[in-house]
């Protein structure tokens, strides 16, 4: 008797089980879809996260400066060789020592690994990386970028 | 109601009074053919997509939606890929087995696919024992996978086909038994005078709790006939590549494929036919307005749209439960459905003595 017990107990007990996963997958049925439909909602719903490493820039203020010292620790915590900084002397205006200054800051987007090490190392905070990631380009000439601007000169400190 | 034998009377009418009878049968047959195996690819194309866009909804994903509008296009693309695929030819497979074992399966739908009524008037074959019929041919498809396993000369076929057949028979007696319990009730074998027997209501209301189960159960037994999951053991990706099919490719592959959705299909169009009315409208005995609102929806709209709902509910089992193992597989038929069944009948038949139903 026992046994016919178990029996139909179980038949019931299994019915409300799987009426439990009905529950559950009807509910998902009618939750949002998170495909994103990349193309069409590139200038709409996409959403890309602000820590994404799509690409190194070097941000310039209005008045076209930017933070960079030219101290080249970016370029020697690079492992592959992608960031080249190349400086010039400068001779001071009120005749003192001569200043180094960044010349040209040579970044090559194809050799980048987005490790973040010349971020993390920068004394200056001068680089970061953007979020963008369409990159691609038909040459690979092109990703061969100098992130600082054309007549740019770094910010000067406040010394008070 | 709308009677569509008008127009089919009309046009034999015709046929027969500008043609000798021989040539007017001939085309006649001829035409049907053509209409069946159409209606056959188009519903199997509308299928897939449909099953494509239920499971993605259910998966919080979109499904389809490049090619055409919402992707409507997509079967008919994969279709295409399909028809211009090579067709591979397999060493030391039995050859003649091999290439018949498609045509089994196809063959067998077909002639369930016959056999169902689409409308008021519309209907191809209206044997008396109309659901004996659907019944014994749909199972006919299982020797063509069984040929397929064993013509292809692989042990994950050969298990999968196994797997199939074991399936097959055992829960072919669960769908039996389940619309035999109908039969007890309309007093009919002949699928036109049990969707009339439904004009006021349709069985599963009139037979009340024994048809509520045997419909239940009807769905569990159809659906594990159709080897689609969470019974999907025989075609099982993870354990027998791809089971009975694995050997097969291109057109072949493709019948197989229109065999899964049209048997889907057919079981779904049996359960909307037995229990659900058919292409009958939902009437309630006494609302004289109501009813006549309901007939205005043409029949053909009322059996897809029952269709579809079962379906519907088909694909929301299986994109819900994961798959069974073969001895749970029998554990539930054997243990479970088959006695509930049977007291099920018995259910029925004092149900009907005593006059207990609506």
């Amino acid at each position: 008797m026992k046994s016919v017990y178990n029996y139909i107990i179980s038949i019931f007990k299994a019915v409300y089980s799987l009426a439990q996963g009905f529950e559950i997958t009807f509910k998902e049925f009618f939750t949002k879809k998170i495909t994103e439909q990349y193309p069409e909602n590139r200038k709409t719903t996409l959403v890309t996260f602000d820590r994404f490493r799509g690409e190194l820039v070097m941000p310039h203020d209005e008045n076209n400066e930017h933070a960079c010292t030219a101290c080249g620790i970016c370029m020697m915590n690079c492992p592959n060789g992608t960031i080249k900084v190349v400086s010039k002397m400068v001779e001071a205006e009120d005749g003192g020592k001569p200043k180094k200054v960044l010349d040209k800051y040579y970044y090559d987007l194809g050799k980048c690994t987005f490790c973040n090490l010349c971020v993390l190392n920068c004394p200056s905070k001068a680089i970061h990386f953007q979020n963008t990631f369409e990159n691609s380009v038909f040459t690979r000439s092109k990703l061969q970028e100098t992130l600082n601007k054309e007549g740019s000169k770094m910010r000067e400190k406040n010394k008070e | 109601m709308f009677d569509f034998s008008i127009w089919t009377n009309w046009i034999d009418q015709f046929l027969r009074t500008n043609l000798p009878e021989f040539w007017a049968l001939a085309i006649e047959f001829v035409v049907v053919g053509v209409i069946i195996l159409a209606l056959y690819c188009i519903i199997a194309l509308a299928l897939i997509y449909f099953e494509r866009k239920i499971c993605a909804f259910f998966q919080c994903r979109l499904g389809p939606n490049r090619v055409g509008p919402y992707g409507i296009f997509q079967s008919v693309a994969d279709m295409l890929k399909m028809l211009i695929k090579e067709i591979i030819p397999i060493n030391h497979t039995d050859k003649f087995l091999f290439y018949l074992a498609p045509f089994f399966v196809l063959i067998a739908s077909i002639l369930a696919f016959g056999a169902i009524p689409w409308g008021n008037g519309l209907q191809i074959l209206d044997f008396n024992i109309g659901i004996f019929y659907i019944l014994s041919v749909s199972s006919l498809g299982v020797i063509g996978i069984l040929l397929a396993g064993w013509a292809s000369n692989n042990k994950y076929s050969m298990i999968g086909a196994m797997r199939s057949g074991a399936q097959l028979i055992s829960y072919e007696l669960s769908a039996g038994l389940a619309l035999m319990t109908i039969v007890v009730l309309s007093g009919s074998m002949q699928l036109s005078t049990m969707i009339e027997g439904q004009k006021d209501c349709w069985y599963l209301f009139q037979g009340h709790i024994p048809a509520v189960i045997a419909f239940i159960i009807y769905l569990i037994a159809g659906h594990a006939e159709t080897n689609r999951g969470p019974f999907d053991l025989p075609e099982a990706e993870s354990e027998l590549a791809a089971g009975y099919h694995t050997e097969y490719s291109g057109l072949q592959f493709g019948f197989f494929y229109l065999a899964e959705y049209l048997n889907m299909f057919i079981i779904a169009s049996i359960a909307a036919t037995v229990f659900l009315g058919g292409w009958m409208p939902f009437h309630v005995t006494g609302l004289d307005g109501f009813n006549a609102v309901m007939d205005y929806i043409p029949s053909v709209i009322w059996f897809f749209g029952k269709v579809v709902f079962l379906m519907m509910l088909s694909l929301w089992v299986r994109w819900t439960f994961p798959r069974l193992r073969i001895d749970h597989l029998l554990d539930l038929e054997w243990k479970y459905l088959l006695p509930i069944n049977m007291v099920n009948l018995l259910v029925m038949v004092i149900v009907v003595i005593y006059g207990w139903y609506f």
